[in-house]
């Protein structure tokens, strides 16, 4: 089939003019999408870059005299009284690790109950799956403040649980969960759950069966079975999962907002204190792009670990 | 595959830690819904249905204000991104070899989904204040323009989807009937499109109401939208006038979902 026929204006692209004729074409249809997203998404990323070399104003914005201390500030602190003294940002490089360390947990636990709930979608009838899918994606459609108050209903003092517990008597006094890491945690696991289980299922649907099979015939275990046929199998599902995750969960903003109360805070309220009370607008427009590198890093990570010819050995 | 053993399927413990997942996923919502019918201003206990705090909500003034106006910006946005998206995806597909600089239209277009949204906000906080300071315009349409540009690769990729499943040989009949490549277009490709336009349009439309991390950062004073303002109430004292405001935006994106989802349900 040639692209005679697939063009929409019916050119013949096979000759040089007339593909040039339809590239320039493409090129007029995409480009209010494109003007659209340099001015509105990518473009004022830029911006950012610029403002992170400047001096902060004293009523937020900026001074515009290069400086480096925005992004000195990311990592070092000054001491007050004598400029010389430099000591590591610890507040800051602990709201880093927080930040990375919830993603990570967030990733695992969305991971251990979405691997069955896909295996589960992806072993039923194939009328009923899409509406099991659908059963999925209602909640992660569902407004993000509402989602993480929903779970705030669940675990707050007097919220669901510590109704539960205190209704049976299993404790007198409500267990503090809200604004606690667990609470983070919870939510995030809560709000990003689809994003783990659709990758994954895709990956399981393709899996044919009939290799299970083969490994019972040889008297493989069921764990043998799920180690070394199904995990490979559905590795690409798994990756592509864990990242759909790990990056809205650590740039995160509302739910640590919601759920952390004041003091838990991640690296997402951190940037957004700098641009509200700290009006220090250099660091936070630094601290946006440290971010940034972390999520470029994981998704070079994706890339490398997608490209490489991993599938081959199973065929 | 044919017919398949369902043992061979069956992992031991899957199904349960899948129903738990589903109690986990919906048992919040649910338990949400439920209070907003209660009596009693507590969750402490249940004094009996009621629907006093749906009246409480509607008659909300500031409730009322930033529901229209996140209504009227999911419109905007999701209308334009539809439009923008539609253009975009007719240019990406049915070539059988991408054009130079294909690769890079990708990439622009689903830029919003990788980058963290809270960096969009900072990036969209300083851009917007600038051309604020300089035309002195404080409207909606910076946030119509950025919930456009976050919604684009959303409305694109179920209609690129149908572009791609599409049966192309009508196309072709209409061009050998003589039809022009406007008469094709209008007659023939466009009504086809439809399922996948609307299920862009409904995707769009889901994403701009749930848009709150940018709104958040490039809202003018009085700007809020309902996202917002819920945020900005979660400091307070919470009334299940919360919960009854939360079950009707929950049941707005029900239908839009629900709508996306039979259209793109059924096959070109």
């Amino acid at each position: 089939m040639s692209a005679v026929e697939l063009a929409p204006h019916g050119a013949d692209t096979t000759k040089p003019k007339a593909r040039r004729g339809d590239i320039a074409w493409r090129w007029w249809l995409v480009m209010p999408a494109l003007i659209v997203l340099l001015l509105a998404a990518s473009g004022p990323l830029l911006i950012v870059l610029v403002y992170s070399f400047l001096e902060p104003g004293n009523f937020g914005g900026v001074v515009w005299n290069f400086s480096t201390d925005g992004w000195f500030q990311v990592f070092f602190t000054r001491d007050i009284f004598d400029e010389t003294l430099v000591t590591p940002a610890t507040a800051h490089l602990d709201i880093f690790w927080r930040s990375i360390k919830l993603a990570l947990y967030t990733t695992l636990i969305t991971a251990i109950l979405g691997f069955p709930t896909a295996w589960f979608i992806a072993t039923r009838a194939p009328d009923v799956r899409p509406i099991w899918l659908f059963l999925v994606t209602i909640p992660f459609w569902t407004n993000l403040v509402i989602r993480t108050f929903a779970i705030m209903e669940v675990i707050r003092n007097e919220g669901l649980v510590n109704n539960v517990l205190r209704g049976v008597g299993i404790v007198s006094a409500p267990i503090q969960m809200l604004f606690t890491d667990f609470a983070i945690l919870l939510g995030m696991a809560y709000v990003f759950l689809p994003l783990m289980v659709l990758p994954l299922y895709a990956s399981m649907e393709k899996l044919d069966f009939k290799l299970l099979e083969a490994g019972y015939d040889l008297y493989a275990s069921r764990l043998r079975v799920l180690w070394h046929i199904v995990l490979p199998l559905v590795k690409p599902g798994f990756i592509a999962g864990s990242i759909l995750v790990f990056i809205p969960a650590i740039g995160a903003y509302v739910t640590p907002r919601i759920l952390g109360g004041g003091r838990n805070l991640m690296l997402g309220n951190l940037i957004e204190l700098q641009f509200g009370q700290g009006r220090n607008w250099p660091l936070g427009s630094a601290l946006a792009l440290t971010l940034l590198v972390i999520v470029v890093i994981a998704l070079l990570f994706y890339i490398r670990s997608t490209s490489q010819p991993e599938g081959q050995r199973h065929g | 595959m044919g017919k398949r053993n369902f043992s061979i399927a069956a992992l031991p413990g899957f199904a349960t830690i899948a129903m738990i997942t589903f109690v986990f996923l919906y048992l919040p919502i649910v338990t949400l819904v439920v209070y907003s019918f209660n009596e009693a201003a507590s969750m402490a206990r249940w004094e009996g249905f009621s629907l006093r705090w749906y009246e409480a909500a509607l008659n909300n003034r500031q409730v009322q204000d930033v529901s229209i106006r996140s209504l009227v910006i999911a419109a905007w946005a999701a209308s334009l991104a539809t439009i923008l998206a539609t253009m975009a995806a007719l240019a990406t597909t049915r070539n059988e070899r991408r054009f130079p600089g294909q690769t890079m239209v990708y990439a622009l277009i689903n830029q919003p989904l990788m980058v963290p949204e809270i960096v969009t906000g900072v990036a969209l906080l300083i851009f917007f204040a600038m051309i604020k300071v300089s035309t002195g315009y404080q409207g909606l349409a910076y946030l119509v323009a950025a919930h456009t540009a976050f919604c684009i690769p959303f409305a694109y990729l179920p209609i690129r989807a149908r572009l791609e499943t599409m049966d192309l040989t009508l196309e072709r009949a209409a061009a050998d009937l003589y039809a022009t490549p406007w008469q094709a277009f209008r007659h023939v490709t466009l009504p086809l499109l439809v399922p996948g336009v609307i299920a862009g349009f409904m995707l769009a439309f889901v994403t701009s109401l749930d848009t709150v991390v940018i709104t958040e950062f490039i809202k003018s004073a009085g700007q809020d939208t309902l996202p917002t303002y819920m945020l900005g109430q979660m400091r307070r004292v919470i009334t299940p006038e919360m919960n009854a405001i939360s079950t009707l935006f929950l049941l707005l994106s029900l239908i839009a979902v629900t709508v996306f989802f039979l259209l793109s349900r059924k096959k070109a």
